[in-house]
C-alpha cells in the first residue's frame, strides 16, 4: 500500500499529489512515467513523473480528473492509501549537452515538462520556457516554472492571461527573433504537439514529444501503447514515452486515443452521480 | 484388474452454447467413480515412458496407484513432489504431446487420461485438504525470483520447500504471470492459481508486487541486496504484428491487450473499470493456444461471428488438441490456409467527425497452399494467386507471437541474448552467461508453454541448490 503524503488541488481539474513509494522515488527522472491503481477493482492509470522527493521517498504527481479512475483518485485525501503504485516506468529525459531549450508545456502537460525544465535549468542549460492553458482559471505552476526558466511566456485561449492564443505563436516569434535553439521539448494535448512540430520544422529545430497513449501494464507486454514512429511500430512504454516529434505520426495517435470515448464518458456519467448522491 | 477398455474416460464439459456465453469453467472434472475407473486403466509399467515426457517428471504410475487404491491425498503428495502447481498443470499441460503421447495404452487405444487424473487429484486436495503446508526450517539463504509466471513460481516453490529464503518480484499488481493475465476463467479458474499462489506464502516464499526488474530494481541492485542468485522468469515480451497496412486501426488488438484487459484487469465483468471492445465479427489472426484463447473470450463477450484465421492447415495448428475441440464446439470458425494482408477501415470523407472514422470494418485475405517441407520438415505456406477475398469483420485480434521483453537485457550488463533477444542460457542448468544468474520460460524460449516454463524453473532451482549448497 502506498500512502498520500500530500494532497493540493490546483486548478478545478487538477489534482497534486506526494505518494509515498520509496523504491520508485530512488529512481524516478524526468521524463519516466508510474502506474497506479486508485483501488483494488481499478484501471492501471499512467501518469508521467511530475516530481520526485528521494530523501523523503515520496514521488509527486500530478493529473486531472478527466475520466471515472482520476476523479476516484481525486476523491482521496491525505493519508488514505493506494493499492498499487509501479515504477519509474519508460525512458528518462535526455538532457545531454543541450545548451539552449525551449520548454513548451500545454494544460496538464505543464506539470510533466515541469521536472524537464527544472533538470535542463539545474544542469546550466538556458532555458525558455512557453506554457499554454485555456484561461486564467487552470493556469497551474507559474511561481514554479518561473524559477528554473531563463526567460517564461504564459498563454491563455481567450487572452485572460498573459498572451492571447496558442503556444506556437509565441515559439515562432521566439525563433524569429533569432532565439537559436539546440531543441525543442513539447509536452501537452496530441494536437498542440503536432502543431509545434508543425512550427519548429521549417526551422530544422530537433523536436521531442512526450507521448500518452493508452497504456495497460505500462512494462512491454500488451502493446496497447502501440504507436507508428518514422513508419516503424513502436512502443511508449518501453521505447518512449519520448520521441522525435518528426517521426511521430499525430493523425493516428489522436485517432487511436479515441477508442474508448463512449465507454469514457459512460464511466464518466456513474461516477459523477455516485458522488453527487453522497 | 486393469481396466482394458481402449477409450479414455471422456472429460465432462459445460453444453457449448451455454458455455459461449459465460465464463465458467468449460471442463467440470472427473468425480471419483470416473477417476477410478480411468486410474485402472493404468498398467503401472515397469519402464514407465510417461514420466520421460513430462517435463517436470512426475512419478505418474505412483500417482495413479494411489488413486487406484482410493488414496487421493497420497497421490497428490507424489505430484507434489515434482510440481508446485499440478491444479494449473492438469488444466492446461498439452498432455497429447507429453507424458500422454508416451503411454503404453496409446499403442492399442487412447492413452491414460494423465492430465484429467492429475487435475482430479489436485482439486480433491484443494476441496478436502485446506491444511497450509510446513514451512520448512530455513537454510539461511536468500534467492530472488524475477516473475511470478509459471516458472518463478515452480522455481521459488522448489528452493522454498529446501529452506531458501525466497523473493518473488512481480511486475504487475497481481500475482501469477500468463495464467492471471493471459489465460482465461473459463479455461483455469483464478480462483485455482490464486489458492496455488497462497500455498507458496505459506511455504514463506515472499511475493513483492508492483517491481519491475530492469526498472524499480536492476539485478545488481539485487545482488548488493544480498541475494546470492537471481532466477529471471520475466515472460514473453512485446506482442508482433504482422506488420501489414491498418494494424494502427481502432478495433486491432494484440492477443495479450485483448486477454489483459478481460483477464487481469475483469473487463469480462459487467461494471469493470477497465474497456474492452464488444465487437460483433471477430477474426483471430494465428493458431496457437493464445488466439484460441482470444478467440472464445471474444465468443463470451457477445460476438456473433468469431474466426480463427491461420495460413496453414489443421495439421500444423499449434494449439492444444482439446482447446480447437472446445473452440470449434463453440462454433468458431477457422479459416485455414488463409493469411490477412491488409485491415480495412471505415472512413466517412463527408463527416471528418463520423465516430465510427478510424475503426476496423473488414480484412481483406489471401488463401494459401502448402508448399514443400523446409529443413525443419514444416511446410510453408504459400500464396494461391487471385485469391484475395474480404473477411467481413469489426475486430482483429493479433496472435502471432511476442518478442521478448527488453527492460532487463538493456540493464544487467553482460547477459546474452540471442538475435531473436531471448536470453542464452545453458540448458541443463539454466544458467545464463552471468554468474549467479538464471533464466527460464518465455524469456528463454520465447512463447511457448505452461509446463516447458515449469520445467525451466525445476532446473534452475536444483541448479542453485547445488551451486549454493553444493
Amino acid at each position: 500500500m502506498y500512502r498520500i503524503v500530500r494532497k493540493k488541488v490546483l486548478n478545478s481539474s487538477v489534482i497534486m499529489m506526494d505518494i509515498e513509494a520509496p523504491y520508485v522515488a530512488r529512481k524516478a527522472q524526468a521524463g519516466q512515467f508510474i502506474i497506479l491503481r486508485a483501488d483494488s477493482e481499478g484501471e492501471r492509470i499512467p501518469l508521467t513523473v511530475a516530481g520526485y522527493d528521494r530523501e523523503e521517498g515520496t514521488v509527486k504527481i500530478i493529473f486531472q480528473t478527466v475520466g471515472a479512475s482520476t476523479m476516484k483518485l481525486g476523491a482521496l485525501s491525505e493519508g488514505d492509501f493506494i493499492p498499487d503504485f509501479a515504477g519509474p516506468l519508460g525512458r528518462a529525459t535526455e538532457t545531454e549537452g543541450l545548451k539552449k531549450v525551449a520548454v513548451v508545456g500545454g494544460g496538464v502537460g505543464c506539470a510533466i515538462a515541469l521536472p524537464v525544465a527544472e533538470k535542463l535549468h539545474s544542469e546550466g542549460c538556458e532555458v525558455h520556457s512557453i506554457i499554454g492553458f485555456r484561461n486564467r482559471d487552470l493556469v497551474i505552476l507559474e511561481d514554479e516554472f518561473r524559477a528554473c526558466s531563463d526567460k517564461l511566456i504564459m498563454v491563455t485561449d481567450d487572452g485572460s492571461y498573459g498572451e492571447k492564443g496558442v503556444v506556437t505563436s509565441p515559439l515562432k516569434a521566439l525563433i524569429d527573433s533569432g532565439e537559436k535553439y539546440d531543441r525543442i521539448i513539447a509536452i501537452g494535448p496530441l494536437v498542440m504537439m503536432k502543431f509545434v512540430v508543425a512550427t519548429a520544422k521549417p526551422y530544422g529545430i530537433p523536436t521531442v514529444v512526450s507521448m500518452n497513449p493508452i497504456m495497460i501494464d505500462g512494462t512491454g507486454m500488451c502493446g496497447g501503447c502501440r504507436l507508428t514512429v518514422g513508419g516503424k511500430t513502436k512502443f511508449a512504454c518501453v521505447d518512449g514515452p519520448e520521441f522525435d516529434g518528426y517521426l511521430v505520426d499525430f493523425d493516428e495517435a489522436m485517432e487511436r486515443s479515441t477508442m474508448y470515448h463512449s465507454h469514457e464518458a459512460a464511466e464518466r456519467e456513474k461516477v459523477c452521480n455516485l458522488f453527487k448522491q453522497n | 484388474m486393469a481396466n482394458m477398455k481402449n477409450t479414455k474416460n471422456p472429460m465432462p464439459t459445460l453444453d457449448a452454447k451455454l458455455r459461449a456465453s459465460c465464463f465458467d469453467e468449460v471442463a467440470t472434472g472427473y468425480d471419483e467413480a470416473t477417476a477410478l475407473d480411468e486410474a485402472a486403466r493404468c498398467l503401472n509399467c515397469k519402464k514407465p515412458l510417461c514420466v520421460d515426457g513430462c517435463p517436470v517428471k512426475i512419478h505418474i504410475p505412483e500417482f495413479i496407484s494411489k488413486v487406484k487404491e482410493g488414496d487421493f491425498e497420497g497421490a497428490y503428495q507424489i505430484i507434489n513432489q515434482s510440481s508446485s502447481l499440478p491444479a494449473v498443470c492438469g488444466r492446461v499441460c498439452p498432455q497429447e504431446t507429453q507424458c500422454e503421447s508416451k503411454c503404453i495404452r496409446g499403442i492399442k487405444g487412447e492413452p491414460v487420461g494423465i492430465g484429467r487424473l492429475e487435475r482430479f487429484v489436485a482439486d480433491w486436495h484443494n476441496t478436502y485438504c485446506a491444511e497450509a503446508p510446513v514451512k520448512p526450517e530455513a537454510n539461511g539463504h536468500k534467492v530472488a525470483v524475477v516473475g511470478s509466471g509459471p516458472s518463478g513460481l515452480t522455481c521459488a516453490g522448489d528452493l522454498a520447500k529446501l529452506g531458501y529464503s525466497v523473493t518473488v518480484f512481480e511486475a504487475l499488481h497481481t500475482a501469477g504471470g500468463v495464467l492471471v493475465y493471459g489465460i482465461p476463467e473459463f479455461r483455469l479458474p483464478k480462483a485455482i492459481v490464486a489458492k496455488e499462489v497462497e500455498t507458496l506464502r505459506a511455504l514463506g516464499v515472499d511475493i513483492k508486487t508492483n517491481i519491475i526488474i530492469g526498472k524499480t530494481l536492476t539485478i545488481d541492485e539485487l545482488f548488493e541486496e544480498g541475494y546470492e542468485a537471481v532466477f529471471v522468469g520475466s515472460g514473453a515480451g512485446l506482442p508482433r504484428f504482422m506488420g501489414i497496412p491498418g494494424e494502427s486501426l481502432k478495433g486491432v488488438y494484440s492477443a495479450n491487450e485483448f486477454l489483459t484487459r478481460s483477464n487481469l484487469m475483469k473487463a469480462y465483468r459487467d461494471g469493470s473499470a477497465t474497456p474492452i471492445m464488444k465487437a460483433k465479427k471477430v477474426a483471430v489472426v494465428g493458431g496457437g493456444n493464445v488466439a484460441m484463447d482470444a478467440a472464445r473470450t471474444a465468443l463470451r463477450l457477445g460476438a456473433d461471428k468469431v474466426y480463427i484465421v491461420y495460413r496453414r492447415s489443421l495439421d500444423e495448428l499449434p494449439a492444444r488438441r482439446e482447446e480447437v475441440e472446445h473452440a470449434m464446439e463453440e462454433g468458431i470458425e477457422f479459416k485455414l490456409l488463409t493469411n490477412p494482408t491488409k485491415i480495412l477501415g471505415y472512413r466517412n470523407e463527408e463527416d471528418k467527425r463520423d465516430p465510427m472514422n478510424g475503426f476496423v470494418c473488414g480484412m481483406e485475405c489471401v488463401e494459401m497452399e502448402l508448399g514443400e517441407p523446409d529443413e525443419g520438415g514444416r511446410r510453408s505456406p504459400i500464396v494461391k494467386e487471385g485469391s484475395e477475398f474480404v473477411l467481413d469483420v469489426d475486430c482483429v485480434i493479433m496472435s502471432i507471437g511476442t518478442s521478448p521483453n527488453p527492460l532487463i537485457k538493456d540493464t544487467t550488463d553482460g547477459l546474452d541474448v540471442n538475435r531473436r533477444g531471448g536470453i542464452i542460457v545453458e540448458e541443463e542448468t539454466g544458467l545464463t552467461s552471468r554468474d549467479g544468474v538464471y533464466a527460464g520460460g518465455d524469456a528463454v524460449t520465447g512463447a511457448a508453454t505452461v509446463i516447458l516454463a515449469m520445467g525451466a524453473g525445476k532446473t534452475a532451482a536444483k541448479a542453485i541448490h547445488e551451486k549454493i549448497n553444493g
